[in-house]
């Protein structure tokens, strides 16, 4: 069993800059901020180390960090530019039984991350899930389309704190 | 009864719809009592109890049924291929009444005097192919397609044991007449085809187990005939929503079901004749015991329906207590394991019959 | 002059008797051979998450009940553990153990309705209508205590919105010992059948590594061989003071992490909540179950992550607070979300029949999955 701190010690001596911070927010989480163009060989690399062996993805969660300027729309809602999208990775070691944090911050405007799906199959699912809330774009995903909602939805993504519901879908009045 | 007939009135063609009516209106009543006893059988099996309001314990709950069937409205998809799509209920319902006509409910009620009774209803029964491939290609509809193909090779396929074992019992009794079968095994029930048919002697008692075997192929064959489970895939609930009568509402579903119980009193009905004495009573007969010698054939037709009800009756209990096979292994339990059983059953009961 | 066929794309749709809610499947079919099957799911997806944006933290509680509806007591105590987990604080040892006893009559209940489910896609239909009876019991029980049977609303962050019923241990030991006998008639009718075994045994196999990789919890993944149990493993609430066992699909009848392996590993765990139940039953403390309910709920910024072992897997809450009495975010990862992705490989090569045996095997409830 390894503790985040020494985990965060051997990735800093493997990959260098992709490694960005060491957050020990309390209560209770220690979470590793990393580059999210590298994740696909941090990825690998925890999945693969023989002291780490990272075998399995507990959850993946895009979330809005809101930390934009927020001005007023047209029509008095708020709209939030700037400010980052986060994608959280809950990593579990079904044999060493140890547990890890890591979070990526991509750009609003252009939000890019590559994708894990290759190293663990189970993160399908989860990164469409998370472009259809957010819009992340996943690189290298093999199917990256909506997933709970319908696959025309044109209204933009759901999830984002500055999210507005469109008046029409298909000819059916939206609000009600 | 044609003939007390005929020689009554002295019309022919009257005295034929006669005897055509009674074992239609045998049947129609018979279907009503099934479904209600199938729907208080499952009920009672799962720890529930049925229908309960409609009548003394709900006897009147088909009654029921049938007016609200009749009452419906015949919906039609547009793109079905309509004369098809008409024909098909009435084709299969004809083929399972069909069978009828060569059944012997008593001594004195025969439909038509067939002298090729057995093979007569085998090839009659045939024509339900025909109507269930109809029903499934005319509905235009992928389920209905796919239940329809299954069913028919299940069908077609299972006929093959049916028939070899009737066929032993044909060599045994050497009469194809499901009448003179049924007289054959007279008086008492120890002279029943179960138990070695009605000469006594060595070759009686070393046929019981192979007339026991032959007993079960023909009925695990014919439960698959009539599409019970276990070999219910054609109308698989969960699977294919309903098979290929998905698409038919109203009366000509209500055709389809009247004809799968009218199959079941059919094959029953056959199964007993061939095996258990078809209208002979196990225990003698009042008539003869008080003399009053014209009760015998009603003593008779009520043994019939006793049997042919006692079997219907466990084809519904394996039907609420076993779980469905799968196509393939339907299709590997006939060809594997009932033809090469049924046929080395065949072979024995010959070589005995000639002793 | 090989002949041109085309492939036949069947769709079950979202009405469907045997698809466990709405789920719509792509299947594209060879004859009665699968090629490839895509699911289609969204279409119960009730914006749970956006909704936890903008409620209290207590009144996101009805909200998770509605999520796994067959399995509403243990949403309720993933939740609560997080958030508990967030404030820090500390809970009654009465709350503790009928939270653990609540848990686990209701996991005996989502199996009773997994496997009654199971058996009926498979066509039998005497076994669901039994265990169904044996489920009313369980439901008699959870409505004395909170007055629902089927969405509580019962576990609260710092205690239970009810205290039991005076005559609630008695009626559960009675309940033990009227079920142990029908897990027996349960095997006898169903499990051991020979047409039951040769539609389950060795179809749907899930080898270890691919169970792994796609994140496979719960009994799925304990059918494919590997004894792994949150409760055991990373343990919440009182879970490390009782004994029992952790069973694991060892392939008696066919492949280990077949569609039988997963059904059998349900029926033995129905057997060892019994244990957890019964140890339980008679150490209740004496206290008060409300005294230690916050009246408001304003936890410190930070992120949590809590799991717990629901019937169907290991379900996720995934909260993050920004100081506020709302929750900035909150991640809900559903067991039956992430087991619905490995169906498609689960069933390639198979017939059209086994598609309904694999499904009903990976039990999937469409309220997780689409939330």
């Amino acid at each position: 069993m390894k503790k985040p701190e020494e985990i965060f010690e051997l990735l800093k001596i493997q990959f260098g800059d992709a490694i960005i911070e060491f957050g020990n927010t309390l209560p209770v989480e220690a979470i590793i901020s990393v580059s999210p163009l590298q994740i696909q060989n941090i990825g690998k690399y925890l999945r693969d180390n023989e002291e780490l062996k990272f075998d399995s993805l507990m959850c993946l969660s895009g979330v809005d960090d809101a930390n934009g300027t927020k001005l007023k729309d047209a029509d008095g809602t708020d709209l939030i530019t700037g400010g980052t999208l986060s994608v959280y990775y809950h990593l579990h070691s079904v044999s060493l039984k140890h547990k890890l944090t890591l979070k990526v911050s991509t750009s609003r405007e252009n939000p890019q991350v590559e994708s894990v799906e290759n190293v663990w199959k189970c993160a399908d699912w989860h990164e469409r899930e998370a472009f259809d809330m957010y819009g992340i774009i996943f690189l290298n995903h093999p199917d990256l389309r909506r997933i709970l909602m319908p696959y025309d939805w044109e209204a933009g993504y759901p999830l984002r704190k500055d999210y507005k519901n469109p008046e029409f879908y298909q000819g059916m009045k939206v609000p009600y | 009864m044609y003939q007390f007939l005929y020689n009554l009135i002295s019309n022919g063609i009257i005295a034929g719809f006669i005897v055509a009516a009674i074992p239609l209106g045998v049947i129609l009543l018979y279907a009503l009592f099934a479904i209600w006893l199938e729907r208080k059988v499952s009920a009672h099996m799962q720890d529930r109890l049925g229908p309960m309001r409609t009548g003394w314990h709900g006897w009147l709950q088909t009654v029921a049924d049938m007016l609200k069937m009749i009452q419906k409205e015949d919906i039609t998809a547009k793109n079905v291929d309509k004369s098809l799509f008409n024909i098909a209920p009435v084709l299969v319902f004809a083929g399972s009444f069909a069978a009828f006509a060569a059944i012997p409910f008593s001594s004195k009620l025969l439909g038509s005097e067939v002298e090729v009774g057995i093979f007569f209803i085998i090839a009659i029964s045939s024509l339900v192919v025909a109507g269930i491939l109809m029903a499934g290609w005319s509905s235009n509809n992928k389920y209905s397609l796919l239940g329809a193909m299954r069913s028919v090779a299940q069908i077609v396929s299972y006929e093959i044991p049916t028939a070899l074992v009737i066929l032993s019992i044909v060599m045994l009794t050497g009469t194809l007449s499901l009448d003179k079968m049924s007289q054959m095994q007279t008086s008492y029930f120890w002279n029943w085809n179960i138990l070695g048919g009605p000469h006594l002697g060595l070759a009686k008692f070393l046929l019981i187990p192979f007339m026991i075997v032959g007993f079960i192929i023909i009925y695990i064959s014919t439960l698959a005939e009539v599409n019970r489970t276990p070999f219910d895939i054609p109308e698989a609930e969960s699977e294919l929503v309903a098979g290929y009568f998905t698409e038919y509402a109203g009366m000509k579903w209500g055709m389809f079901m009247l004809a799968e119980y009218a199959n079941m009193l059919a094959v029953s009905g056959v199964v007993s004749i061939l095996f258990f004495g078809g209208y002979q009573s196990p225990i003698g007969y009042l008539g003869n015991l008080t003399g009053v010698h014209w009760l015998i054939p009603f003593e008779q037709g009520f043994w019939f329906l006793t049997k042919g009800i006692t079997f219907v009756f466990v084809q519904m209990w394996l039907r609420w207590t076993l779980p469905r096979l799968r196509v393939d292994q339907l299709m590997t339990v006939c060809w594997k394991y009932l033809i090469p059983y049924a046929f080395i059953n065949l072979i024995i009961i010959g070589i005995i019959s000639l002793l | 002059m090989p002949l041109k066929t085309d492939t036949m794309i069947l769709n079950m749709g979202p009405q469907h008797p045997s698809t466990h809610g709405v789920l719509r499947l792509e299947l594209e079919l060879d004859g009665e051979l699968i090629l490839n099957v895509k699911p289609h799911i969204g279409y119960l997806h009730r914006c749970f998450e956006k909704h936890a944006e903008v409620m209290l933290y207590n009144q996101i509680i009805p909200y998770t009940d509605r999520m796994d509806y067959l399995a509403s007591m243990g949403n309720n105590f993933g939740y609560v553990i997080t958030v508990e987990k967030l404030l820090g604080i500390q809970i009654p040892e009465r709350v503790e153990y009928i939270r653990v006893i609540m848990a686990e009559l209701q996991r005996i209940a989502s199996h009773l309705v997994a496997l009654g489910t199971n058996g009926l896609d498979i066509g039998a239909f005497t076994p669901f209508l039994y265990l169904f009876r044996d489920r009313e019991k369980i439901l008699t029980l959870f409505e004395m205590t909170c007055g629902a049977r089927l969405l509580y609303n019962y576990m609260w962050v710092g205690g239970l919105s009810h205290d039991i019923h005076p005559d609630f241990q008695r009626m559960t030991k009675e309940f033990i010992n009227y079920f142990r006998p029908t897990i027996k008639e349960l095997n006898n009718l169903l499990s051991f059948n020979q047409i039951f075994i040769e539609r389950t045994a060795n179809v749907g196999v899930l080898p270890l590594d691919t169970a792994i990789s796609y994140g496979i919890t719960g009994p799925s993944l304990r059918g494919s061989g590997l004894a792994f149990d949150l409760r055991r493993e990373d343990p919440y609430s009182i879970y490390d003071r009782f004994e029992y066992d952790i069973p694991v699909g060892q392939g008696l009848v066919g492949t280990v992490g077949d569609c039988w392996d997963r059904y059998y590993v349900r029926v033995l765990e129905m057997e060892q909540s019994l244990r957890i139940i019964e140890q339980a039953i008679d150490q209740i403390p004496d206290g008060n179950v409300q005294s230690a309910i916050p009246k408001r709920i304003k936890p410190p910024k930070g992120t949590v992550y809590g799991r717990v072992e629901n019937p169907r897997g290991e379900l996720g809450y995934f909260i993050i607070s920004d100081g506020n009495t709302n929750p900035f975010r909150v991640k809900v990862r559903a067991p039956s979300f992430v087991n619905l992705e490995v169906f498609g490989e689960l069933c390639k090569g198979h017939l059209v029949a086994d598609v309904i045996a694999i499904l009903g095997s990976i039990d999937i409830v469409l309220g997780e999955v689409d939330r």
